[in-house]
């Protein structure tokens, strides 16, 4: 049996998602400018770019949205003032890491480099264990599936790609304080 | 300041339940709580920061700003953790401790758990040993702690808990999902599947209402308020008698003694952090086992230049907490209800009696599973990341079901809490270092329950399956931002995995050189000192232990007081 959430979730299409994103200014955020520091807490647009590259090869788009397309990049940049303080130097270095293998294989910035290109770097961080990739792996899935509460998961689009109800249906339209529980 | 009768340190799930009995039994009392006090309010739902997940830090407390515990692995390298990182062993700082935000599992261990020695023996390395009260001198008080702080379930299809004098003051909640796919599979195993006893109202109770069955369960403070915990039960009482004074975020600094190695009271940092002193008739610790053990040791006195009630070095030995394994069962159809909180049924087939091995534990159904869950637990061979993994999310996060218990640890004398000599916390108090493991024995046995619910699940029509034993967990370890850390502490062999169960730091016993309390939590040689929470387990059951901390508390609370004297405590 569908469920009704799980028809709304399709009815999400990420070429949608993408229309309605780019009209509330978030393909600008993640990264169409470049040189100035843009509207991130820690991130350079540079900067943007490549760790966009990178998480959307974490979670690429289908036909759901990326990750940066969710806004992992905005949960990204904010912890890393906040909780991931400590790991500010492993995402620089990481992020030049990145690019500097591409340039050095591909000869352009990982973020112009084409989907394949990504890809590739992205396995071989994870191949020579770069704790970088660690971290970046963990983050952007947690950003991705995570409340959308810290700038990720926007719309809650993951929860609905799950088919879980967003707004949370089961245990508050039924709940009635004066009566037992619902079944 | 006013000199009151008690002064209580720590206002979790056993220090609640002191202050409401000696509040009601007339006694002034002062409870003290380092943390503050949330109400449903800030539930939050979110999924990357409270007590269970905390990606983004503690919800609940303490907080990770200079609050850093110290791990010393086997071969000796200390590495520090701060207390939203798994090796720091968290529970909770706040009103409630860890019964504000728990998954409300309310468990009696069993008649056996309390004798593990006599019914074992001690295995070469252990510190296994007895109890020296019985589940008998405890029933009547389990019984309370069921009525007062409100437990429904049903054990009436359970054969292994002895035969109770009342049932559960609530029925269960009606059964979910994975209770209807179990509960015929470990039927047709001869297994005796039951209703997990909940500290939750599945019917208004005590003033409050029902569960209203959402996704955001353990880990968080309950929206509406109907999951019981010392915060929402006795801690109202005990201050609505007028009598006991409640202060939060007031951090312990050690316990005061006199001339004669008598308490006269505690000296704490206020929330302005000003040093103060409450002088007070009886001193009771229920800071939980890491705490407790810290504050006794940082108490130093003529009397006791090793901490107070240390003279025998037995203060923050024994520490211990569960071994969680289990499986995970990957389903053709969804599992998934989307109806907490989940966790609704257990068995208790496989605590005792198993040839071979020391005990065991109580294996259940997990609690609701968030998104953030399922991000590593794929079926086998997923990867970790890529399209590959998106469509497993799509695949599996509504098909799984993930049965866990926790092993009774067979204790060690060399797992323990000491005190570091060099690392301070914010206030300038020496912090905890943790170090040494629970007898091996303990992961032979877990490793045999994950092979048990594999089995369950295959039973009930799992395509696939996943172990979540010994060599899994040490697995888990290696992933995730502190993986290069938690890495360098290599595998299980290392320290002892205590969090939220932690246990056993001030052994309770009828030898003073063999343990730290008396059979009614009275300190040895200190005889107006009591330390009553979970560091008084002997051992800690195959069992959530959040209930028998709080039947101790209610038991050792009734002997404080019938021994009050009106002016002073006399042994």
């Amino acid at each position: 049996m569908k469920r009704k959430s799980d028809e709304r979730a399709e009815q999400l299409t990420r070429r949608q998602f993408v229309a309605a994103s780019a009209l509330g200014g978030v393909a600008a955020a993640i990264g169409c400018r470049t040189g100035a520091r843009g509207n991130w807490e820690f991130l350079n647009d540079g900067q943007a770019r490549t760790l966009a590259a990178i998480c959307d090869q974490i979670v690429p788009a289908d036909q759901f949205p990326s990750a940066s397309e969710a806004g992992v990049l905005t949960f990204i940049d904010r912890q890393l003032v906040r909780h991931f303080r400590s790991h500010q130097d492993a995402y620089r270095d990481g992020m030049e890491q990145a690019n500097t293998m591409s340039r050095k294989r591909f000869g352009r910035d990982l973020a112009d480099a084409s989907q394949e290109q990504q890809l590739e770097v992205v396995g071989a961080l994870e191949r020579k264990a770069n704790p970088f990739f660690e971290l970046v792996r963990t983050h952007t899935l947690e950003g991705y599936y995570g409340t959308p509460r810290h700038g990720g998961n926007r719309d809650a689009v993951s929860w609905r790609m799950l088919g879980l109800d967003e707004p949370p249906l089961l245990g508050r339209a039924q709940y009635d304080p004066r009566k037992g529980s619902p079944s | 300041m006013k000199q009151v009768n008690a002064v209580i340190v720590g206002a979790g799930a056993a220090g609640g339940i002191v202050a409401k009995e000696l509040a009601v039994a007339g006694l002034s009392v002062v409870l003290l709580e380092r943390g503050r006090w949330y109400t449903a309010n800030d539930c939050r739902k979110d999924d990357l920061r409270n007590q269970r997940t905390t990606v983004l830090g503690n919800a609940f407390g303490p907080d990770d700003d200079r609050n850093p515990r110290i791990v010393v692995n086997s071969k000796g390298e200390l590495h520090t953790f701060l207390p939203s990182e798994g090796p720091y062993s968290n529970n909770a700082a706040c009103v409630g401790g860890g019964t504000l935000s728990w998954g409300a599992q309310a468990w009696r261990f069993m008649p056996q758990d309390f004798k593990m020695r006599s019914t074992y023996g001690a295995p070469p390395g252990s510190s296994l040993e007895d109890w020296p009260i019985s589940y008998d001198d405890l029933e009547p008080f389990y019984e309370k702690a069921e009525y007062e702080i409100g437990v429904s379930g049903d054990y009436s299809d359970d054969p292994f808990h002895r035969p109770r004098r009342r049932g559960l003051p609530m029925p269960p909640l009606p059964p979910g999902r994975e209770f209807e796919i179990l509960e015929p599979a470990a039927k047709r195993l001869g297994l005796h599947p039951f209703h997990i006893p909940m500290a939750r109202n599945s019917v208004p109770y005590n003033g409050r209402g029902s569960c209203m069955r959402c996704r955001w369960c353990c880990g968080f403070a309950c929206e509406v308020d109907a999951k019981n915990g010392s915060q929402n039960t006795v801690i109202p009482i005990a201050l609505n008698t007028g009598n006991c004074e409640l202060r939060t975020e007031c951090m312990a600094k050690e316990i005061l003694s006199d001339d004669r190695g008598r308490a006269r009271g505690v000296a704490y940092f206020d929330a302005h952090g000003h040093l103060q002193e409450q002088i007070a008739g009886i001193v009771i610790v229920s800071c939980c086992a890491i705490e407790s053990a810290r504050l006794l040791l940082n108490s130093k006195s003529r009397l006791f230049p090793s901490g107070l009630g240390n003279r025998y070095d037995m203060v923050g030995r024994n520490l211990q907490g569960h071994q969680y394994t289990g499986a995970l069962g990957y389903f053709a159809y969804d599992t998934y209800d989307d109806i907490g909180p989940g966790a609704d049924i257990a068995i208790c087939d496989y605590n005792h009696g198993t040839p071979g091995l020391r005990g065991g534990g109580m294996l259940a159904n997990e609690f609701i599973r968030l998104p953030i869950h399922t991000i590593d637990r794929l079926p086998s061979g997923t990867p970790g990341w890529g399209l590959a993994h998106k469509k497993a999310m799509r695949d599996w996060h509504r098909r799984t079901i993930a049965i866990i218990g926790p092993t009774q640890q067979i204790p060690s004398a060399e797992a323990r809490v000491t005190l570091d000599p060099s690392v301070k916390d914010k206030w300038g108090i020496p912090v905890a270092r943790i170090q040494g493991n629970c007898h091996e024995h303990t992961y032979e046995i877990g490793d045999i329950q994950a092979e048990r619910a594999r089995k369950w699940l295959l039973e009930a029509g799992a395509i696939d399956t996943r172990l979540l034993n010994q060599a899994q967990n040490a697995e888990k370890l290696t992933r995730g931002p502190d993986a290069n850390k938690v890495r360098s502490l290599s595998s299980h062999s290392d320290v002892v995995p205590a969090g939220q169960h932690q246990a056993g730091t001030c052994r309770m016993g009828n030898d003073p050189q063999s343990s730290v309390v008396n059979r009614v939590c009275q300190l040895h040689g200190v005889d107006n000192v009591f330390v009553i929470d979970s560091s008084v387990h002997v051992t800690n059951g195959g069992f959530n232990p959040a209930l028998t901390i709080m039947a101790v508390a209610y038991y050792a609370s009734d002997s404080l007081v019938r021994n009050w004297k009106g002016t002073g405590f006399r042994s």
